[in-house]
């Protein structure tokens, strides 16, 4: 991993995964209010999405664009983090993944919108934003969640549980990346640590730490959902949509 | 309750509830196509013969003014329902509000035949309330269910354009759901009440959704016919006598004839793609075309609430009425597209300045009202489905807002 091409590669990735999965609770939400929500998060992400992808099709210089990238990879060819394309799980789950993710890439793309690249620190500036929304989002849900009811409180303090360990993986060190994340954990750790203790749930002692969505190497989830996602624009070569 | 408040000269319904997200950021998002759609498919659709007009499709409420608002088509027909709405919210009624002996029933006829809007507080026939009840709360329903057949293609759609408009589209649906629900709320029933006689199947939606989306295509078609034949429809009911449903008419009328548009757009981006891309449009076409005809209802002599709903003036315009309108613009429209519509008996008629048409199998229309749809079973176990998952997260909110509400007391006293 070297250079902006993959920087943006793997945060477009990062941002397309989370938008297919947030995507799937499209009418399925617990509550109208949260179905307009949950896709409004989504349609953020895949803007993101698709500013980053352009701008690492441009830094690649070989021709592809948003589309090529994001429909003609395969699962090895992703660079997204485990942790975006596992399963919604039910709504705990969910808003634990999206506590973690915004979390994450709220600092990240704040650092990002005072870097070097003009590019990716105009997409930083805009992101950023959206992504202090996602957090304050998730975190309303986590409190309600885990300070609910018994029955929340249970499934709450499951999903942060088995959410967790996918955390690690964001934060590994990329030396000369515009933004190393390893330098990002700090804040991570002062935001979520007393959304976790509001909520009165018991944060998770670190141990198990599954990575290798940087390198291409994912969950057996990452194949479906790329199946799904390409399914029509690989079955028409060519065709302008 | 919903409260109204008029924001930038427009009603906008404000959802209270439990659980509502209020940020701003969570109002729903546009995706503007960066691609503009030929103004040669507007000048069809919504003024036929002008070309020197180009118009300003407006939505959410950041819109402005359109350049001829008093011109024909069907966009201009809900300016001019709007500018209607803020003249009769000015005039002064005949005379103060009818006072403790007044005749109630003679009032409300006054107000309607002087073409004034009945508010909530107005006292209201009984039979008036339930209709608007009936009728407000389907179409709400309707929204809500019709999320589903589109964002069947949300994980697929093909680009990741059409995948950010395709979502926003049916976010779109979620939030007239939203404001319909509030606009029946203004007469006295719960939405959770609306919900649940949904569930139950005590109150129908629009029986067009109980048809499957196949392909790409479908999600063309829908926005192409089924959103234009909804804005045929709904178009009238901008003029409504009720205030509260013209006001919520407007403002989705305005967002639908954007996915109109946007629904026009994909299949004429098919329509000009490869043989497989044409092909799989007719399919769609053929499949839609007769299911959007029914979406007006049975032929006037056989519907049963119409000629009531006329003279309370919630219905305008007969279903007959509408359809031959939605026939005559889409035969047009089909050609640009360069899609047949599956009807070999589609043809001017000179006499009546009108097309002639196949009407469609209004049989087939009553078996998937009552049920028998391809869909009809799938829709609803979808929708139940997610309202019982959904209920711990229900329950988890209002037991945190509770002890919020216990806390904050507790530090008062």
């Amino acid at each position: 991993m070297t250079g902006p091409f993959d920087f943006a590669l793997a945060l477009g990735d990062d941002a397309l995964v989370a938008a297919q999965r947030l995507g799937e609770w499209t009418s399925r939400g617990p509550e109208m209010e949260e179905d307009v929500a949950l896709a409004n998060i989504a349609l953020d992400q895949l803007g993101a999405a698709r500013l980053l992808l352009t701008y690492a099709g441009e830094l690649e210089g070989a021709g592809r664009d948003e589309d090529a990238l994001a429909y003609l990879r395969g699962d090895r060819e992703f660079r997204n983090c485990l942790l975006v394309e596992l399963p919604n799980g039910d709504f705990a789950v969910t808003m634990a993944k999206l506590l973690l993710l915004s979390a994450y890439q709220l600092p990240l793309y704040a650092a990002l919108a005072g870097c070097a690249d003009e590019r990716l620190a105009a997409i930083g500036a805009k992101a950023r934003k959206e992504s202090a929304y996602h957090r304050d989002h998730a975190a309303l849900w986590v409190r309600r969640l885990g300070d609910g009811t018994a029955e929340s409180h249970r499934r709450m303090q499951a999903a942060v549980d088995q959410v967790w360990p996918y955390a690690h993986e964001l934060f590994a060190p990329w030396p000369g990346a515009p933004v190393d994340p390893a330098t990002l954990r700090g804040d991570f750790d002062a935001y979520v640590g007393p959304v976790l203790a509001e909520a009165t749930l018991t944060r998770p002692a670190d141990g198990w730490a599954p990575a290798g969505g940087r390198d291409g190497l994912h969950t057996e989830h990452l194949s479906y959902l790329l199946a799904e996602m390409q399914v029509l624009h690989r079955a028409h070569p060519g065709a302008k949509w | 309750m919903a409260a109204y408040a008029l924001i930038g000269g427009v009603h906008l319904c404000l959802v209270s509830h439990v659980i509502a997200v209020r940020r701003p950021a969570a109002m729903p998002k546009r995706v503007v196509s960066s691609r503009k759609v030929s103004s040669e498919f507007y000048d069809t659709l919504w003024r036929p013969g002008s070309q020197a007009v180009t118009l300003v499709v407006m939505y959410g409420n950041d819109f402005s003014a359109p350049q001829d608002a008093s011109g024909g088509g069907l966009l201009g027909e809900v300016e001019a329902a709007e500018a209607e709405l803020r003249e009769a919210a000015a005039r002064q009624r005949g005379g103060a509000a009818p006072g403790p002996d007044a005749d109630l029933a003679a009032y409300f006829a006054d107000v309607i035949d002087a073409d004034q809007k009945i508010e909530p507080r107005d006292w209201m026939p009984e039979a008036y309330r339930r209709t608007l009840i009936r009728q407000i709360a389907q179409h709400a329903h309707s929204e809500i269910i019709g999320m589903q057949p589109e964002g069947n293609w949300i994980s697929r759609a093909p680009s990741l354009k059409r995948k950010a408009i395709l979502l926003a589209k049916v976010q779109d649906e979620a939030g007239h759901g939203l404001y319909l629900y509030a606009a029946a709320e203004t007469l006295g029933v719960s939405r959770d009440e609306l919900v649940q006689l949904l569930l139950d199947g005590r109150q129908k939606y629009s029986s067009i959704f109980n048809y499957p989306t196949l392909s790409w295509a479908d999600v063309g078609v829908i926005g192409w016919l089924v959103d234009g034949a909804a804005i045929v429809n709904q178009v009238p009911l901008c003029r409504c006598s009720y205030g509260p449903y013209a006001r919520a008419m407007i403002r989705v009328c305005k967002e639908e004839s954007f996915h109109q548009r946007q629904g026009f757009e994909i299949l004429h981006t098919l329509a000009h793609g490869t043989p497989g891309q044409k092909a799989m449009a007719q399919d769609a076409v053929d499949r839609w075309w007769y299911p959007s005809l029914a979406m007006f209802g049975p032929p006037d002599g056989d519907s049963t609430h119409s000629a009531r709903s006329m003279a309370w003036k919630i219905k305008r315009f007969s279903n007959d009425e509408l359809r031959q309108r939605f026939v005559d613009m889409c035969v047009q429209q089909a050609e640009i597209l360069g899609l047949t519509l599956p009807d070999p008996d589609l043809r001017w008629n000179e006499q009546r300045q009108a097309y002639d048409f196949t009407e469609p199998d209004y049989a087939e229309l009553m078996r998937v009202i009552s049920g028998e749809g391809p869909c009809n079973r799938q829709r609803m176990e979808h929708r139940r489905r997610a309202h019982a998952e959904g209920a711990w997260v229900r329950e988890a909110a209002a037991a945190y807002a509770a002890k919020r509400a216990q806390a904050k007391e507790a530090v008062a006293a």
